[in-house]
């Protein structure tokens, strides 16, 4: 070599870049949205979903998570005479000495026979009212110790208990939305209402009831009382058992309940457990994600189609410039390599402004819902890299032009 | 081969592949020696284009050798002749070709980023030379601020700042005003007065006037002329 070579350094491509970024601040704001707006996208959906998922878990261990259902299966033969297979007089004493349970209860519907002229659920007695004071209401048996599983609290009065059960006596707990309809809110006066013709004394009303919100609209009645009046459930009100459960016990509790309410016949039961926590969340990280990432990676795309067009547009513009700049002494791919940069840089300024507006969002949103951001740093931190990677791409054709220009061509515009 | 030459055509030519065959440049043989102030002239389409991308490295030729300060450039891949042509050569153009959006001294300081002048030194070697011709007031205005006069003055620095051993310029008066024109032929006499080789490819005879020594070119032949048959 007899002439030193020339060269561009690494910083005074830095600087180049820089400049010409910077030179027409408008454009390249303009150029760089598409970036921006996927980058973000892509940053506040992964960001949103950490957050949703985090707070789902949360949710899930209160209420879901504790709760498992038991509901009688298939027909046996009893005393000659087929019915539906039934819960054993002690089942939610069974029940309670799981290890893990704390409490169970059982319920049906009891569906009552239309007798004409006679409401069934009424506050008057039959014959003195007239159809229109009488509300269809759902009217349920349950043993005491459904209130406990359903995490019941009371406006007024209280659940019935063992004594009303066994000696079925005619009382009733009405749910909230009931009593109000029913025009009974106060219990010191000793109410009643007739079901079915019938009077029960209402001794409690129900304002929760967070496992079964439908209890509200129920009145709800002990089950000997209603097996003595009405017969016991028949298979097409099959009874269900609500188990409450310690945090964590649900699937083992689930495992066991059928051996210790018929150990004889396991499989006469249908037992519903809570799903696997960590299932449903990879559940909801599939479906979530996979159409807002879609639509994040089609905005990248938009986005690099973009710097790709204003790149071109820019060696265009530019040719003197490149013309001037061979003849100072830069190489092809002295060129090529400050066009590049250029369009890298843009990509990674999308990146970072992209990164920032996504992780905004997920603090608002979490702010606004009251719920904690959950931000996975494996996400955040190779955001920006990858727009500056986007910018990269997209300036490889601009580039390849802009180096192929002859500079005698381009000095003499 | 003689010591002082800064370009030394021996039978240099240029033909472009037709048909019908180009020549552009018919076989040359001249000398420009250090300190020179040379005109080339001649009608558009005579050959000044082809005569100017040969010297200045930007084409090659098909026939002859070309030695610049006494080294083979045909011989030379295309890096070398690029860096040859970043550091002995300064261009000085009719479009002046400055960077918009950057002052007058940033656009001086371009050059020797390639040329690798060590960063710290660019600004203080750009002011110098932009005092050295004039625009040392000027050196922090925007290139678009700054009269077509300026533009080409602050091309000058530009092309000077490498100390190229040759200035080569190429229509320097074109886009300006007769006076303007003239107060930058009178800064390319003050460069041949300091020592400068200057070359000049002009197809006006006022530029040509200027100068020390006229080649004409005519359908690509290069003639050397005197004051008397240019007037």
């Amino acid at each position: 070599m007899i002439v030193e070579p020339t060269r561009l350094g690494i910083r005074d491509l830095a600087s180049e870049a820089l400049a010409g970024i910077i030179a027409r601040p408008g454009r390249s704001t303009l150029t760089v949205l598409g970036t921006v707006l996927g980058i973000a996208a892509f940053v506040a959906v992964l960001g949103l979903t950490s957050t949703a998922t985090s707070q789902i878990s949360v949710r899930f261990t209160t209420l879901i998570a504790t709760e498992v259902r038991v509901q009688p299966t298939g027909t046996v033969e009893t005393a000659g005479r087929t019915t539906g297979p039934m819960f054993p007089d002690d089942a939610e004493a069974r029940v309670e000495r799981i290890n893990g349970v704390q409490s169970a209860g059982i319920s049906w519907s009891v569906g009552l026979d239309q007798v004409p002229g006679v409401a069934p659920v009424s506050t008057l007695p039959p014959g003195t009212g007239t159809a229109a004071d009488a509300e269809s209401f759902e009217i349920m048996a349950s043993s005491p110790g459904y209130f406990r599983a359903i995490h019941a609290e009371f406006a007024a009065g209280r659940a019935f208990d063992t004594f009303h059960n066994t000696h079925a006596e005619p009382v009733a707990v009405l749910g909230e939305a009931v009593a109000r309809r029913l025009g009974i809110t106060r219990l010191d006066t000793s109410p009643t209402v007739f079901l079915a013709g019938e009077p029960f004394s209402v001794i409690g009303i129900l304002n929760q009831a967070e496992r079964t919100p439908e209890a509200l609209l129920s009145v709800i009645t002990p089950a000997g009382t209603a097996e003595q009046m009405w017969g016991p459930p028949s298979t097409a009100n099959t009874p269900q058992m609500i188990i409450d459960t310690e945090v964590g016990a649900a699937q083992q509790v689930g495992d066991h309940v059928s051996l210790a309410l018929r150990p004889n016949a396991t499989d006469q039961y249908d037992i519903t457990v809570p799903p696997d926590p960590h299932t449903l969340r990879d559940q909801v990280n599939t479906d979530l994600n996979m159409l807002f990432l879609t639509l994040a990676a089609v905005s990248l795309i938009v986005g690099m189609v973009g710097i790709a067009n204003t790149t071109l547009v820019a060696v265009l513009e530019r040719i003197g410039e490149i013309g001037l700049r061979r003849a100072a002494g830069a190489r092809r791919r002295d060129i090529a390599l400050q066009f590049l940069s250029e369009s890298a840089g843009l990509g990674l300024l999308g990146g970072l402004v992209g990164t920032s507006l996504g992780v905004i969002t997920v603090v608002a949103v979490a702010v606004v819902q009251e719920w904690t951001p959950v931000i996975e740093p494996v996400v955040t931190l190779p955001a920006p890299l990858g727009g500056a990677i986007i910018g990269l791409l997209a300036g490889l054709y601009p580039a390849w032009r802009a180096s192929r220009i002859e500079p005698a061509e381009a000095l003499h515009r | 081969m003689i010591t002082d030459a800064v370009i030394e055509f021996d039978g240099v030519g240029r033909t472009y592949p037709g048909p019908p065959p180009v020549h552009a440049l018919q076989p040359t043989t001249l000398t420009v020696r250090k300190g020179e102030f040379v005109a080339v002239i001649g009608p558009s389409g005579s050959g000044k284009s082809t005569f100017l991308n040969i010297t200045g490295l930007l084409d090659r030729p098909t026939a002859g050798t070309y030695r610049l300060d006494g080294m083979d450039v045909d011989t030379l891949g295309e890096s070398e002749r690029t860096a040859l042509r970043g550091r002995r050569i300064g261009f000085v153009f009719q479009a002046f070709h400055l960077l918009s959006h950057r002052t007058a001294v940033e656009n001086v300081m371009v050059p020797m980023a390639y040329a690798g002048v060590a960063r710290r030194k660019r600004h203080r070697l750009a002011l110098e030379t932009l005092r050295h011709v004039g625009l040392g007031h000027r050196a922090q205005a925007m290139s678009n601020q700054l009269s077509g006069g300026e533009r080409q003055r602050v091309a000058v620095a530009r092309a000077l700042v490498t100390r190229p051993s040759l200035l080569l310029c190429d229509e320097p008066t074109g886009n300006l005003d007769t006076t303007t024109a003239g107060s930058v032929l009178e800064l390319l006499d003050g460069l041949h007065r300091d020592g400068q080789t200057v070359v000049v490819v002009t197809h006006n005879p006022d530029v040509a006037a200027h100068t020390q020594r006229r080649l004409l070119i005519q359908d690509g032949h290069v003639h050397e002329t005197t004051q008397g048959a240019l007037a």
